[in-house]
């Protein structure tokens, strides 16, 4: 009998203490963020879509052998010798036209391989991470262009009286993006 | 009537050149029209306070989506479901199927009839008002009991099962404590069970004959959740068990129709408990203040936030509580319940035989009343000093 009391009282009291608990959560603020109005800043080196600037591009390939999905088609064919010369923004000298450049989004793994080997910097991973669609095929982005604007003159050029004096490093160092990690 | 009468044609002085039929027919049929609406808009509202109050118990914000902070959100389903296509699987029984949901909001929304919104705002005053709801409440099981019989799928059989064992067990201790109040006011009217609780607080049933009251009203309202199929005792439509229960095999209309039997059934048997224990649409101030503005009645108004601030009790214990076993519930109805009810019928039997007023003083509410300020006054203490306990949290986290 005293069992029975004290069990009753004990499902009585524990009600209580729950009721205490989703009333305190009642109050709290709640975690949910409106998402499409309000998004969550994303850490700075995030790998999202992939976006190539195509007047840096000197077609060597390289992102494309590194690709270990292979969603990265290239095809290039050589520069008229008619045409001025053609510089990346980091001085490297463009001699190949670069006719395809092809990504497949839906292919890649997101693991930012090609990034590293570019010598001109020009493939890059932005924030960009809204590219649903209802069609596979929209996630195939041509990022070659006809009427590509190349730098007619090299743009490190004009550094160069300076750099001989100190040795002069026959390659011209590109300026790491902040966004990079260490070559190593 | 009088009373609407006098307030219509104070409103409206041209009323009182119509003819007297026409007269009586507006008067008559405004007020019902308005609890009409109410009670078939309630739901609506019920449903979006439940997601809401869910969303915020789970720190989540619930809908949010469909109007300014997801207010349309319940208007925006309820019409999908009338506009989606009534399926009836091949093997269900039609006729059974289809007067299933009718039969179970009968069964919700009838004892609305002698709900009383004010003195004599009330649909119908009868006599046996609170047999003719424990009565009509339980009609419901019948409805529950054929869908899952009509459905033709043992989830909703299983569920059907399981609703026609609740209700009945569950039915059993809460009439014995609905014999407690009338005890007390010696009559079934729910007229006059408000009545025996006029003069303000201290004089509410809840408040009086100290511990027995309380737990009277404590006991009826778990009874009565359970014959509602609120979430401690939602086992008939456990989905973690059976797919939904009885409805299982409901779409479109027919499944709104059990939804909104079951909000209803919440607002019933919240309002009954506030008649019966918290003195149904009287004031809680002392000398009858604020139960009319000037002219206007504010009976309905103290019903329904009485009635209201119970639905949130059950909405907060549905969120609170998980699911009871089938073996569980019926021992909290056989070994608890009920012993509870009998005790408490026995006992306020010979108390109520035993003047309250013993020597010119009314010893209950002196006595009673204080005692249960005290209790629930520890118990506000508690959920206040809970909520300060999280905003100090917050700023902690915050710092």
């Amino acid at each position: 009998m005293t069992q029975w009391f004290k069990d009753v009282w004990e499902g009585f009291w524990t009600v209580l203490v729950g009721m205490k608990v989703t009333w305190r959560h009642l109050f709290t603020q709640p975690a949910t963020l409106q998402y499409p109005s309000f998004k969550w800043p994303l850490p700075p080196r995030s790998r999202m879509r992939l976006f190539m600037h195509y007047e840096d591009c000197i077609g060597c390939g390289q992102c494309a052998r590194a690709c270990p999905v292979s969603c990265i088609s290239i095809k290039t064919e050589k520069r008229d010798k008619d045409l001025p010369p053609a510089f990346a923004a980091t001085g490297n000298p463009i001699k190949l036209n670069v006719t395809v450049f092809d990504i497949d989004m839906s292919l890649c793994c997101y693991c930012n391989l090609c990034t590293y080997p570019c010598p001109t910097e020009c493939l890059y991973m932005t924030p960009e991470y809204e590219f649903a669609t209802s069609d596979l095929t929209h996630h195939l982005y041509r990022f070659a262009k006809k009427d590509a604007k190349f730098l007619t003159e090299n743009p490190k050029k004009k550094d160069e009286p300076a750099t001989p004096a100190a040795g002069a490093p026959a390659p011209p160092a590109a300026p790491a993006p902040p966004a990079k990690p260490s070559e190593a | 009537m009088d009373v609407t009468y006098e307030l219509l044609v104070r409103l409206v002085p041209a009323l009182a050149d119509l003819p007297s039929w026409l007269v009586v027919a507006i008067v008559a049929g405004l007020p019902a029209l308005a609890c009409f609406g109410f009670m078939g808009v309630g739901p609506v509202v019920y449903v979006y306070a439940e997601r809401k109050i869910s969303g915020f118990m789970q720190d989540r914000l619930g809908p949010m989506r469909v109007g300014k902070w997801g207010l349309l959100q319940t208007i925006a389903d309820t019409f999908k479901l009338l506009f989606k296509e009534a399926i009836y699987p091949k093997a269900v029984d039609r006729k059974l199927f289809i007067l299933a949901p009718l039969i179970v909001c009968t069964g919700a929304f009838l004892p609305l009839v002698v709900v009383p919104w004010g003195a004599r705002l009330q649909a119908a005053d009868l006599n046996v008002g609170v047999f003719f709801v424990a009565a009509i409440s339980s009609l419901s099981v019948v409805g529950l009991i054929m869908a899952g019989w009509a459905s033709n799928n043992k989830y909703a059989l299983f569920g059907g099962m399981r609703s026609a064992a609740q209700i009945v067990s569950y039915e059993i201790p809460a009439v014995m404590l609905l014999l407690v109040p009338v005890m007390i006011a010696g009559s079934m009217s729910l007229q006059d069970l408000v009545a025996v609780q006029a003069g303000g607080l201290q004089n509410w049933l809840l408040f009086r004959y100290f511990p027995l009251m309380p737990i009277a009203f404590v006991a009826f309202f778990v009874a009565g959740m359970a014959e509602c199929n609120r979430t401690p005792f939602d086992i008939p439509e456990a989905e973690s068990e059976l797919v939904a229960g009885f409805h299982t095999e409901y779409s479109g209309f027919f499944f709104a129709m059990f939804m909104m039997a079951e909000y209803t059934e919440m607002f019933v048997i919240s309002a009954v408990t506030s008649v019966l224990f918290l003195g149904g649409f009287l004031t809680p101030f002392p000398g009858g203040w604020l139960q009319a503005l000037g002219p206007v009645p504010l009976g309905w108004f103290w019903l329904i936030l009485k009635a209201w601030s119970l639905i949130f009790v059950m909405m907060w214990l549905r969120w609170t509580l998980p699911r009871m076993r089938v073996d569980q519930l019926m021992h909290v109805a056989w070994k608890v319940l009920l012993p509870i009810a009998f005790a408490l019928v026995i006992v306020m039997g010979g108390l109520v035989l035993w003047p309250a007023t013993a020597n010119g003083f009314p010893w209950d509410r002196y006595f009673g009343w204080p005692l249960t300020v005290l209790l629930f006054g520890f118990l506000i203490v508690v959920m206040v000093r809970a909520l300060r306990w999280n905003r100090r949290r917050a700023q902690e986290l915050a710092a």
